[in-house]
């Protein structure tokens, strides 16, 4: 008995394995997204240990250092190595801690679109009929809104904040998933081995979550992947317009937006926060790149 | 055809209901009392109060509610702002030609600049242009573009100070309006250097709200020129002889340009949202600036009639390329029609 049932295991192990190694193969082929991967993993440590790594607190105001320049221009000090803003915080503090805010918006968000988006894209693809077409038609409306001005409204039905920011970006992403999810679900559900579980006797739950569902998780890891991305340019945007996280919270998009008054007189105050958005969704893309090539198959030709 | 058109005409009616009742239920599930919220920021009297509930139905039922507030919106009116007392779909036309004019001189750039990179990088794949430009148009496709403005804003006119820092035109001209569109009825005023003012007031902006569209743009045109040139037919042109510069623009770039009106077509919606952070940067005079601002100002009534008219343009637009689609390749009108 024991024999029987090791077998299998063994073999699905070896072969969940090959498929790894595959996948790694694939994936390490794009130098980018090793690059994206790395400066994630680093940013993702720094979100981590932002307490031991930053030099000084990120909301505490020097009365004597008021938009101290970067620490190799004149009038700069080593004490702050990329300036102070307006109030005399430490920009390279702020921006340690921002990290953490972006990479949670980030995870939020897709844990909350991905959630949603998957369960009701699920359930349209397999029961289909006039629940599907309903819920399709809502998908629609919500996106013929340009998502920032949807995300615009909602925040201002909700409330300005980041947590009403994350989930009024949620909302607007959540209609990619549902639809990539429905396609899925809809081409797989003709395949011979979900009639093959549904003859031996599979409920519906298990055939949508367990039978089908891990079959069509390669586009929607991709997508959540990019959308990953674009979800910390979305909560900066929102930041950045005063709808997003509030002062003084060291959010890169608030960051920016009160750096806008001194643009002319202080530049370390615009460019660093921005550039950390730029790099940080850089890196993300480039590894979504690379996740893509690695997992489908009909790019891995070209 | 004509089938083809009803079809996706029916789809899109459901969708603009679907809008208006977002905008309906926009007033009335703001934290607070509607009536209060619609009176602004001074208070509201007893009486003016109930001359407000009766003004705009509030005593009526919720579903006669919604039924006169589409009938106002199909006769086309929007409500009034609170804040200028103007008709909404007044004001809105008069910001639209602004956005429109900024719109189309970012796609132009993208097009201009993005189509020909991505044709070329297809070409030359695997050369240092194909790497340098697949680089760029990644980089472009992560840019924060409200930080881009900025950036563009402390390069070109505070450090070089070759272009000015916001609005239309310099102050210095005045002349009618006729299109809206500043560069064009500058150049029909005839004013010395009223067309130079307004073209430099517009390129900044244009290329903050141009960089995405072109980043995506050259993207695509590469992945699809490289698809359409490892076809037979292409092979075929290629062993008959055709120089590549023929194959290119008499085959590949036509089957090519599908995937790139799609493409251009999606990014309206892009667009129209990058238009509030660009608009915003620029002090733009555009709708973007306008609906960020109404939401500020608490001018919900605004809020309200821009999001269904906004949404209405995407809507439009998204028909028009389907119907496009129709006509450029009659495949697409069998199946999906």
């Amino acid at each position: 008995m024991s024999a029987t049932t090791e077998t299998p295991t063994t073999a699905s192990a070896s072969a969940s394995k090959r498929a790894f190694d595959e996948f790694w193969h694939y994936f390490t082929e794009s130098r980018g997204a090793v690059a994206g991967m790395i400066f994630m993993i680093f940013i993702i440590l720094i979100a981590l240990f932002a307490p031991y790594i930053a030099p000084h607190s990120p909301i505490e105001t020097n009365s004597d250092f008021f938009r101290t320049p970067p620490a190799w221009q004149e009038g700069g000090t080593s004490q702050f190595l990329l300036g102070t803003d307006a109030v005399g915080r430490d920009i390279l503090s702020r921006l340690i801690y921002g990290s953490r805010y972006s990479l949670l918006v980030g995870c939020i968000v897709i844990c909350l679109s991905l959630t949603f988006g998957i369960f009701l894209g699920v359930t349209a693809g397999y029961f289909r009929g006039v629940y599907e077409t309903i819920l399709m038609r809502v998908m629609d409306v919500i996106l013929s809104v340009p998502s920032l001005l949807m995300a615009l409204v909602l925040v201002a039905i909700l409330g300005p904040g980041l947590e009403n920011a994350m989930i009024a970006i949620a909302v607007t992403y959540t209609p990619h998933f549902v639809r990539l999810s429905r396609a899925q679900v809809i081409s797989e559900a003709k395949r011979d081995y979900v009639m093959a579980s549904r003859i031996a006797g599979a409920g519906r739950i298990r055939l949508m979550a367990i039978t089908i569902l891990p079959n069509c998780m390669a586009p929607l890891i991709v997508q959540a992947t990019l959308s990953f991305s674009t979800a910390i340019l979305d909560a900066a945007a929102l930041g950045f317009l005063g709808m997003g996280a509030q002062p003084p919270t060291p959010e890169w998009g608030t960051m920016l937006a009160e750096a806008r008054e001194f643009i002319t007189s202080a530049w370390w105050m615009v460019t660093f926060p921005g550039l950390a958005v730029l790099v940080t969704v850089l890196a993300i893309n480039l590894m979504g790149d690379g996740l893509r090539d690695a997992l489908d198959p009909k790019m891995k030709r070209s | 055809m004509f089938q083809y058109f009803l079809n996706k005409l029916s789809t899109t009616i459901p969708t603009f209901l679907g809008i208006t009742l977002i905008a309906f239920a926009f007033i009335r599930v703001l934290p607070g009392d509607p009536i209060m919220l619609l009176g602004g920021e001074r208070g509201v009297t007893p009486e003016r109060y109930q001359e407000l509930a009766t003004q705009f139905g509030f005593d009526r039922p919720i579903y006669i509610q919604y039924k006169d507030f589409l009938l106002n919106i199909l006769s086309g009116d929007f409500g009034q702002s609170f804040v200028t007392k103007q008709p909404v779909i007044d004001e809105f036309l008069a910001r639209f030609p602004a956005t429109v004019e900024l719109s189309f001189a970012a796609m132009f750039l993208a097009i201009l600049l993005g189509l020909p990179a991505g044709i070329v990088a297809a070409v030359k794949r695997g050369s240092w242009f194909d790497h340098t430009l697949m680089g760029l148009s990644l980089t472009g496709y992560s840019m924060p573009v409200f930080w881009l403005g900025l950036l563009l804003i402390i390069l070109f006119s505070s450090i070089l100070g070759w272009t000015p820092v916001s609005g239309r035109i310099s102050l210095m001209y005045y002349f009618d309006i006729h299109t809206g569109f500043m560069t064009i009825d500058a150049l029909i005023s005839g004013q010395k250097g009223a067309f130079r003012s307004a073209l430099s007031h517009l390129i900044l902006p244009a290329i903050t709200l141009g960089t995405i569209p072109m980043a995506v743009i050259a993207r695509q045109t590469r992945s699809a020129m490289l698809e359409v040139l490892s076809e037979d037919y292409v092979r075929t042109a290629r062993a008959k002889g055709l120089s590549t510069f023929r194959i290119i623009g008499l085959h590949a770039f036509r089957n090519a340009l599908i995937t790139v009106i799609t493409v251009i077509g999606l990014q309206v919606g892009v667009l129209l949202a990058g238009a509030i952070l660009t608009e915003t940067i620029f002090a733009w005079p555009g709708i973007g600036k306008w609906m960020l601002d109404s939401i500020f100002r608490r001018d919900y009534q605004v809020v309200q009639g821009g999001l269904i008219l906004i949404s209405s343009i995407v809507i439009v637009v998204n028909l028009t390329i389907d119907l496009l689609y129709g006509l450029i390749n009659p495949r697409i009108r069998q199946t999906r029609g």
